[in-house]
């Protein structure tokens, strides 16, 4: 039994060994084939669910009581609205408090005391965020009064803003945006931590700031690891349904967003509604709006990657 | 019965439209701004969708934060409409007599609970009140059904229950046994009655309650419950003989959003569809004399609520009593 592997150089090849060797294999086999098992049943049972409700008439038509009648229009642009919004204010953001903790902060108290905090962050659920949200957001503490307390320009124009932001694409993604700061903010630090430090030595020897060192070098060094923090992040802000539904977002809306004060309603939020009703119809709609989710969710990981590989430079 | 309703939905469509059409040259616009109970949400939703047929150019929102969460927002005067699955509470309109919010109550139809067991259940299809408490409350449980009536089977009954928190839950909890009663807690709970109608019509031995929208979508999978001989269909909860099952829904308007117009535009437009609509969507119309009666309140604009007496205590008497 032991005769036919043992190689040159090799030492003693007991049967047990290898037999513990390939039970190894299989168990990680069976857990990669379970998890894919899972994802499969569930994509073919949504598909099969969903598959006939997708036309173009439902993405392009907005809520119903006849689910036969009734579209995503709404909650697709919506969705796109505040994930858009998000991304602009969580990324730089996100990336400065990294780039600040780990190229220019000093190691102190202070620092460990925050780093501490933005890990703990990335645990807390999203519904406490929620709660933020609308007294911080949707309110404004109370300290401004109640609706359109204080506007410039008018509900048509592009650059509407009003004080407090009520439920509003702004209030949304500034809520979702304190749901994945945490989440960027330590990837990005994992990835500027992975940048070889001798590249950094070189660049400050050669005379250059730490600014342009952080630019020039360490930046394009570490962006294809922080882009993946943000994939992850964008990824699950599109998915958050809880912190929207108590900061007042809407789930009926009869319009598209049309500046950062418009009501809007989201994706999940639509499907959590009509998974939850009584009538089969809706169920079948409710899986024609995941697969709608599951292909944005896609094409933006798509996007990502895409950068991503474009980015990828061997170190020189 | 079918077709006396879609004439006489078609007459009054029409009658409407041509309202619409001679009486109501200009366009409305501005916000319906409305939040509150996902269980009122479907008609709610079914309303603005024909309400914007006509007026196209009004921007109702509807949000789903609960009945409490609406009331919160309501209170603070952020909307204009609040729909409630209960009446609104005293401590709710303490915080509306702080904010000066004064509001117009609208009932606006009948939710009926359904108590739903497997379709093999041969035995147990018509229970009195005492029957449940002794099923679904802490007071001495039945464990089996033989504990409730020695011919029935010696097996554990299996208790399916909407979440603890959800309006369901405390109007069930209330009428079956009382303020004080304590529900058990070896319940299969699920915020989503779907799970609990799958529940119960995969287990021969199980129990469980929900909106009556969800029995009528799977009267294939399910037996409703007689209570006291009066089984749940649209007519006996109209008329009041399935009580003390069916509870009211709500709209509460807020009497200073009442004189906008596309909000005055749009309650006109709700009480008028009411009836039909929410049939529609799965719950069950008032007596046409009750909706006559909240019209009048709401052309007369009689504020606060007739479940609460001034001094901030309870109305004890049932719906259909005060509304008489």
């Amino acid at each position: 039994m032991n005769q036919r592997v043992p190689s040159k150089g090799t030492p003693i090849a007991s049967w047990r060994r290898l037999a513990a060797n390939r039970m190894f294999l299989v168990a990680c086999l069976a857990a990669t084939l379970l998890a894919v098992l899972v994802l499969s049943a569930l994509l073919i049972s949504i598909l099969v669910d969903g598959w006939s409700s997708l036309h173009w008439d439902f993405l392009n038509s907005f809520a119903s009581r006849k689910p036969e009648k009734a579209g995503i229009k709404a909650a697709l642009f919506g969705s796109l609205w505040v994930v858009a919004t998000c991304t602009v204010l969580a990324v730089p953001m996100g990336i400065g408090t990294a780039l600040y903790l780990e190229e220019f902060a000093k190691k102190s108290r202070l620092t460990r005391f925050i780093q501490l905090n933005i890990t703990n962050l990335s645990g807390v659920p999203s519904i406490v965020y929620g709660i933020i949200g609308l007294t911080a957001f949707t309110r404004l503490f109370g300290m401004i009064g109640a609706n359109d307390a204080w506007s410039i320009g008018s509900e048509e124009s592009f650059f509407y803003l009003r004080l407090p932001f009520g439920p509003s694409v702004l209030t949304a993604a500034l809520t979702l945006m304190l749901v994945v700061l945490p989440v960027v903010i330590v990837a990005s630090q994992e990835a500027l931590r992975a940048v070889p430090k001798s590249l950094r030595e070189g660049s400050l020897a050669m005379g250059a700031t730490t600014w342009q060192t952080i630019w020039r070098t360490t930046l394009p060094a570490a962006s294809p690891t922080i882009l993946t923090g943000v994939i992850l992040a964008i990824s699950r802000a599109i998915g958050e349904a809880a912190p929207i539904l108590v900061i007042g977002g809407a789930l009926l809306i009869f319009q598209t967003p049309t500046n950062l004060m418009s009501d809007f309603t989201v994706l999940p939020l639509q499907i959590f509604n009509w998974a939850g009703r009584p009538q089969a119809g809706f169920h079948s709609i409710a899986a024609a709006a995941i697969l709608v989710q599951l292909v944005l969710l896609l094409i933006f990981n798509g996007t990502a990657v895409a950068i991503r590989l474009r980015l990828q430079k061997p170190l020189q | 019965m079918k077709l006396a309703q879609v004439a006489s939905s078609l007459i009054v469509g029409s009658l409407f439209v041509s309202a619409s059409v001679f009486a109501q040259k200009s366009e409305l616009k501005g916000p319906v701004r409305i939040d509150g109970s996902s269980t009122v949400f479907p008609i709610t939703e079914a309303v603005a969708e024909e309400f914007l047929r006509t007026q196209p150019k009004v921007n109702v929102t509807v949000g789903v934060s609960g009945t409490g969460g609406g009331f919160k927002r309501f209170c603070a005067g952020e909307t204009d409409i609040a729909n409630a699955s209960r009446p609104i509470k005293p401590s709710e309109m303490e915080i509306a007599k702080t904010t000066g919010i004064e509001f117009i109550e609208l009932p606006i139809a009948y939710d009926g609970l359904t108590i739903g067991v497997n379709k093999e259940n041969t035995w147990a299809t018509d229970l009195t009140i005492a029957d449940l408490k002794r099923i679904f409350s802490t007071e001495n449980t039945a464990k089996t059904w033989k504990d409730l009536n020695a011919a029935w089977p010696a097996q554990p009954i299996l208790v399916y229950s909407p979440g603890t928190d959800s309006g369901t839950f405390d109007y069930f909890k209330e009428v079956v046994m009382g303020k004080e009663g304590k529900a058990r807690s070896d319940m299969s709970v699920s915020e989503d009655d779907n799970a609990l109608v799958m529940g119960v019509s995969g287990n021969k031995y199980a129990i469980g309650f929900f909106g009556c929208a969800y029995y009528f979508e799977n009267t294939d999978k399910l037996t409703a419950v007689k209570v006291n001989g009066i089984a749940p269909t649209a007519n006996t909860i109209e008329d009041g003989s399935y009580a003390p099952f069916s509870r009211p829904l709500f709209v509460y308007v807020n009497s200073k959003s009442a004189s906008n117009p596309q909000v005055k535009a749009f309650v006109d437009f709700y009480l008028a569809n009411a009836a039909t609509l929410s049939a529609e969507v799965g719950y069950v119309k008032f007596p046409a004399a009750i909706y006559g009666k909240v019209a009048n309140n709401w052309t007369k604009g009689r504020l606060g609520t007739q479940f609460t007496t001034a001094d901030g205590k309870s109305i004890s008497t049932s719906f259909s009593k005060t509304y008489e």
